[in-house]
């Protein structure tokens, strides 16, 4: 009989990371399963200025690896590994990631968000071919090159300024018209005020061109119906995040996708919390991520002490 | 047994020339998810110590190798065997992935 542990946390982002602080502090000695994006989606930040505490900025990667750090010293163990599969039908709960079974008595479910694709054949057929979806992890093999970047949000601002940084120009390509974007003003404001970009509006890219590496992108006009090829060397993708519960199969009510939650952290299961961008359509930010994997793991502690192992 | 380093001069020794299949890790210091892969990486290469080599090679520094294999994106990971490579794959890379394909190569 394998060990019955009383939590388990599902993801390693700053939900899953501050969940474990908490539940290693109070001596409950959590397990996370990182899965497939450890530290989550800060691993590809660069400059973060919005966290508290960090005046002078702090990257991501760092703020994370401080994270896994600080749940580790209070006894959080991680485990590398991606669950496959779970079972919240009856307690203690089962959750399957590769050869190993856990069992517990709360699960915290805090697997984020994961960068979204287009969705286009010609794109999967050349991702890491000059198709990207991390502009930090790959913009240093742009140097000198003519690159896109597709998306009217932030990360699209903030990777089309960073890749600035080695690119000889960089056009953004946004689906709607300038007035829609997403962007705040002055992520928009900095990436216009950059003379190596140029933004077109209404524009929906269709294909990536190319064999064995990118040699441009089709795009229509969507205000004139007009298609183009523009010669540009790479793609970089970023056009939002989905939650990531395909693992989950049934086993949890979603709204459009995200976990859906009664009293903050609460999951159509009793004994299953969620925090972070998961269950977080709204905000998703890395300090509410963190906010929301706290009050999960104040909720599975009050849940445990409420119901004693029989 | 450590890891390898991998450099441009060294690469074709240590890698094309390996009498055991090896696993190399394309990686840059600015690269977060390559960050996360490292002590993936660790316990695999010493899990298969003497049965496979694992080896990280620094893009920033070697970019001759990299260029040569079309590395575009980081961390990409490579398993040689015999010279060629047998097996890839962008992004971080589960422990279970890398034994699973290391024990295919070994046969």
């Amino acid at each position: 009989m394998a060990d019955i542990h009383d939590v388990i946390i599902i993801g390693a982002g700053p939900a899953g990371l501050t969940a474990g602080i908490y539940l290693g502090r109070a001596s409950l000695k959590p397990i996370i399963i990182a899965g497939p994006e450890p530290g989550g989606q800060l691993m590809t930040t660069t400059d973060i200025g919005n966290y508290p505490g960090f005046p002078e900025e702090i990257n991501g990667p760092e703020l994370m690896d401080r994270m896994t750090k600080q749940a580790e010293r209070y006894g959080a163990e991680i485990v590398q590994a991606s669950v496959t599969s779970v079972d919240f039908t009856k307690q203690p709960f089962t959750v399957v990631a590769g050869d190993d079974t856990y069992q517990a008595r709360t699960v915290i479910v805090a697997t984020g968000a994961s960068a979204k694709w287009l969705g286009l054949e010609s794109e999967q057929k050349l991702r890491g071919k000059g198709v990207s979806a991390c502009a930090t992890c790959d913009g240093f093999f742009f140097k000198e090159k003519d690159i896109a970047v597709v998306g009217g949000g932030d990360t699209a601002m903030e990777e089309a300024t960073f890749l600035t940084k080695f690119a000889k120009s960089v056009t953004v390509l946004v689906r709607g018209a300038e007035s829609d974007m997403a962007a705040s003003a002055i992520m928009k404001q900095r990436a216009k005020d950059n003379p190596k970009i140029t933004m077109l509006f209404n524009v929906e890219t269709q294909e990536v061109l190319g064999d064995t590496s990118v040699a441009g992108v089709r795009i229509k006009h969507t205000d004139t119906g007009e298609t183009e090829d523009i010669n540009v060397q790479g793609l970089f993708v970023a056009i939002g995040h989905k939650p990531n519960t395909d693992f989950l199969g049934d086993a949890l009510e979603l709204t459009k996708g995200y976990i859906a939650v009664t009293d903050n952290t609460k999951t159509s299961v009793e004994g299953v919390f969620t925090g972070g961008d998961v269950q977080d359509w709204k905000y998703r930010q890395a300090v509410t991520a963190a906010g929301l994997g706290c009050m999960a793991a104040l909720d599975a502690e009050k849940y445990l002490a409420d119901h004693p192992e029989s | 047994m450590a890891e390898v380093t991998l450099t441009d001069q060294n690469f074709d020794d240590e890698v094309l020339k390996s009498d055991t299949p090896v696993l190399v890790d394309f990686w840059a210091e600015w690269c977060g998810p390559c960050k996360m892969q490292a002590p993936i990486l660790e316990e695999v290469a010493n899990e298969f110590d003497g049965k496979a080599k694992v080896a990280k090679l620094e893009v920033d520094e070697n970019p001759q190798k990299a260029q040569q294999y079309g590395v575009m994106s980081i961390p990409t990971i490579a398993l040689f065997k015999g010279g060629e490579i047998v097996w890839n794959a962008i992004g971080v890379q589960q422990k279970d992935t890398l034994v699973r394909e290391l024990n295919n190569a070994i046969g």
